[in-house]
Order: structure tokens, then sequence, then C-alpha cells
């Protein structure tokens, strides 16, 4: 039996027919679409390195069946920046130095953007350090990710009151 | 992971009647259940998805004020929910306080009151579990248990009940609307639940097939709102399970109580209601002694599963400090760390 999925995928609009319903959305995106920018580590949702967005909030993708999701907007490390201009969280991550290996990078920032959507953290680092708590990183750049964080939401703040 | 059937009903009655078939499972955000299906601790044959049933997912108030979350809420939406938060602040700081922000975008209400245990053994399928395969024995009893229950616990099992939502909810007498195929029902909280005994596999009082479609807080459980708290104590500042957590509610006049709601969380396989506690608080001053007496009656049944002695007095000191804490005030503003013994309380030290 096959199931179809339709997915917008960093805003393409894609069908899949998927054979099997076991299939997790971090396996969909890494193994049949090659968005390999979304990291495995754990696979049990206790890393974080897997976050996108799901209809513009942070998940791990890990534990998401694909095939409960037809009809979502799905958007990984792949969809932020436009052409050659990175997202201004992207930015900041190289500005602030807030990695070392860069394997929980891409789930960082996603989960990054996530928290700004949510605009719960403000401009407080120690809710800016509970809100990424989902995310770890075993090269212990946290204090770069903290100040890059708060340095992409001031931008993308300062953007929003430009507009 | 096994092979699954799957299937997705967009209505309660069609869930039910798929669910009817031997070894089915429902599936909300699955969170814990594809974690589990992972490790093969659990085999569905069949996964019945309701995450396309819209009618779980409303946040509703009736008319004679109680409020009554939808199945599929998802935790993160119920707790950053402006209303439902200055009504119900314990419950909304213990959503706030569990597992990490990404989980609780995904994970819904009615999936939490049903997450399993996080004891090691019943993940691990090479060890015995009688929880996981009756009969099999329990690992947990000679192993790593510093955890484990103090509370409720049995020869058979000594897990906890790993949910943070579930302590105000029973505190705050919430009740579980269910339905299944001989029609909709309604569960207190508190006894939803089940103690290990000897049928550790046993965990709720649900039948097979039956789904809890809504949680209800009564209207009176505004009374609390003002002096509300849930602390937790984890092995980390956070993303963490509770090593012991205590959710306390009063209701305070001229320093005196008048009301009191208590129950813990991390000690038992249930949240469990210190009714014993709530009586002795009730006409009593609002001050140390008074909340030092509740503790001791809470805990005054706990024993040692095995190397959890360090729980009880754990458990004790919690209790003091979350009634401490509510007489102070419910925080005009969500704490940055939810659910911390150690911010937010004056004159004790910030951890940060």
């Amino acid at each position: 039996m096959n199931w179809t999925v339709r997915l917008a995928v960093n805003g393409e609009p894609r069908t899949l027919a998927l054979d099997d319903p076991r299939v997790t959305l971090l396996d969909l995106l890494r193994e049949r679409l090659h968005l390999t920018g979304t990291k495995k580590g754990c696979d049990r949702g206790q890393c974080g390195a897997c976050t996108v967005l799901v209809d513009g909030r942070r998940i791990n993708s890990c534990l998401t069946l694909a095939v409960s999701l037809d009809g979502a907007a799905i958007t990984t490390i792949e969809g932020l920046a436009q052409g050659d201009r990175l997202h201004p969280v992207q930015e900041a991550f190289i500005a602030h130095d807030a990695l070392q290996c860069g394997f929980c990078t891409p789930g960082q920032i996603m989960s990054a953007v996530g928290l700004i959507n949510e605009g719960q953290a403000g401009d407080d680092p120690e809710r800016v350090r509970e809100g990424m708590s989902g995310n770890l990183c075993r090269c212990s750049a946290y204090v770069g990710i903290v100040e890059a964080v708060r340095d992409a939401q001031a931008t993308l703040t300062d953007k929003e009151r430009a507009a | 992971m096994n092979r699954f059937d799957y299937v997705k009903p967009a209505t309660v009655a069609e869930a039910i009647a798929a669910a009817g078939a031997p070894g089915a499972a429902y599936l909300a955000s699955g969170t814990n259940l594809l974690d589990l299906m992972k490790g093969n601790v659990v085999r569905p044959e069949r996964l019945v998805d309701i995450t396309h049933i819209k009618e779980l997912t409303r946040i509703e108030t009736s008319g004679n004020g109680d409020v009554r979350i939808g199945a599929l809420v998802r935790n993160a939406d119920l707790a950053y929910d402006a209303s439902f938060a200055k009504d119900f602040p314990a419950v909304a700081e213990a959503l706030l306080s569990g597992a990490s922000a990404q989980l609780r975008n995904a994970a819904t209400v009615g999936g939490n009151l049903l997450q399993r245990t996080r004891c090691a053994y019943f993940y691990d399928t090479a060890s015995a579990c009688n929880k996981r395969a009756p009969g099999s024995g329990c690992d947990a009893r000679d192993g790593e248990n510093s955890q484990h229950a103090v509370l409720g616990w049995s020869e058979a099992c000594i897990a906890t009940n790993p949910s943070d939502f579930c302590v105000p909810l029973a505190a705050f007498d919430a009740v579980v609307e269910v339905e299944g195929a001989s029609g909709r029902r309604e569960v207190a909280l508190e006894a939803l639940h089940l103690l290990t005994g000897t049928t550790p596999d046993r965990e709720s009082v649900l039948a097979p097939g039956e789904l809890i479609v809504a949680i209800r807080l009564p209207a009176a459980a505004r009374a609390f709102a003002k002096h509300a708290r849930y602390l937790k104590v984890r092995e980390r500042n956070s993303y963490a399970f509770a090593v012991v957590s205590a959710a306390a509610g009063l209701v305070l006049e001229n320093g005196s109580i008048q009301q009191a709601r208590l129950a813990l969380g991390g000690v038992a396989a249930k949240p469990w209601r210190a009714h014993e506690a709530e009586a002795l608080l009730a006409g009593q001053p609002a001050e140390h002694g008074s909340f030092e007496r509740a503790a001791e009656a809470a805990l005054r049944e706990a024993t040692p599963s095995g190397d959890n002695a360090y729980k009880i007095p754990l458990a004790r000191q919690l209790i003091v400090r979350a009634l401490q804490a509510a007489m102070q005030g419910t925080p005009s503003r969500m704490p940055a760390l939810p659910a911390s013994p150690f911010s937010a309380v004056p004159g004790a030290l910030h951890d940060a």
C-alpha cells in the first residue's frame, strides 16, 4: 500500500508516495529529498539536531511520522538563505563564533528561528538559554549561541520596525 | 520499529471504530510512542492517527466557568494561552518545565496523560520488566534506582509517572473526558492512573480502545490563581524529568489558609495528591511551621525502593518551598526558568 503525502518543502510543493508509514520526517528529508542539512543525532528527540519548522513551529523531525504531516509546510536549514544572502540567524552564528564542529548547528539555527518566531524570550539571556535547551552542543559553544540568538533577534526586530 | 497498519480517521467515532482492532494504538504527536517503537519497547500492529480530528483541538470555557481542553491541544499552545495561564498558573508552569520547546510544540495534552514511565529497565528490552513483559521480574529493584518511587510502589514495579502536567491537574481536581465503544464517561484525573500493585502493565483505568477526548479544569480551581506554583527538582537546569516535583495552591485570608491544594510528581506511579496534608493546612496560619507539618504528613507513608531514601527529605523540603512560593504569590510573569526551586523566591540564591 502507498500513502500520498503533500508537503511544501522550503516553499516548493512536493507530492510523495510513501511505501512505508514508518518513515520519519527526518528520514524523508535526508534519504528521499536529499536535504541532508537536517542532521540525525540521537534520533530519539533528545538532542535537537533534527530541528525543522513545521507550519512555522520548531519540532524534532526524528519523532514525527511523515505520513501524518499531509498538507504541512516544512522549512529546513536549506530554506533559510535567499540565494547567496544568509538569513540573519545564520549570519549571527558566524559573527559570534557560535559553533565548533558544526554538527548541531543546523538544528540550533532552526531552533533559534523558531524561538524568535515564538516571541517569548525577549532579550533576556536566561530566557534564551531556557528556550534553546532542547538543542545540545557537545562542543559547548553555548555562550556564542546565546549571543547569536539575541543579536539575530535584535536585527530581525529592527527590520520589522523598518518595514 | 515493527511494521504497522496506518489509518487516519477524521472523526472521534471513526477513530474509536478503527481502534477496536487488536493491537491498535492511538497516535497523537508520537513524541513518546515513536520513541518507544524505535526501541521495540512497544509494537502496535495498527496506528490510529488522531491528529487530523479538528474537534479535539479547542480550548473552551463552558457556561459554568469550567475550562475544557481538547486532547489534541499542544502543550505549548495551552501554556502560552494568556487567559488560561492567568487562571491556572501552576498548570502553565508545569507544562513549561517539561521537555524542550520543540517537544512542547508537538506533544499533546491527551498524550501527556498517557506517557509511559522513563524507567531505564522498561526501555531496555534486554532487562526484566514486569511492566513491559508481565512476570519477567524487575531489574530496577537491584539496579540503578536512585530516581524510582518512594510512595505506592510494589515488589513488582518501582517505576514513576514522569508527567509534570498531571501534578497540578491532580492538585486542582481536573477531570478527564473519555470516549469508547460503549460511550462517553468522565474520570477524575486523580483516579486515571493506577498504582503498580501486582499488575504494573495496567497503568490507567482506560479500557482498550478508549480515547481521551478532553481534560476539564473546574471553575473552582481559579480561586488559587493568586497563590499557585509548581516547583521541580531536576538533575540539570532544564530539559529533564523531575526527581521530585510539587504543585501547591493556597487561598489566603488575613494570613490564614482557607484552602490548600498539594500534589507531588516523581515519587509514585501516579501523580500523588496529598489530601491529608491539605486538610492539615486548612485553617492554619500561612507560615513555615504549618508547611512543615503538611510536608511531614504528605511523606509519612514513604519508604525507599532502592538507593532513593534521599527523595523523601527532598520531597518534604520541596513541599515547604512550594507552599512558601505559593504564599508569596504567583509571579506576575512566568519565571525565566519555569518551576526552578532556585529562583523567584525572595531570599533564595539565583542559579544562573
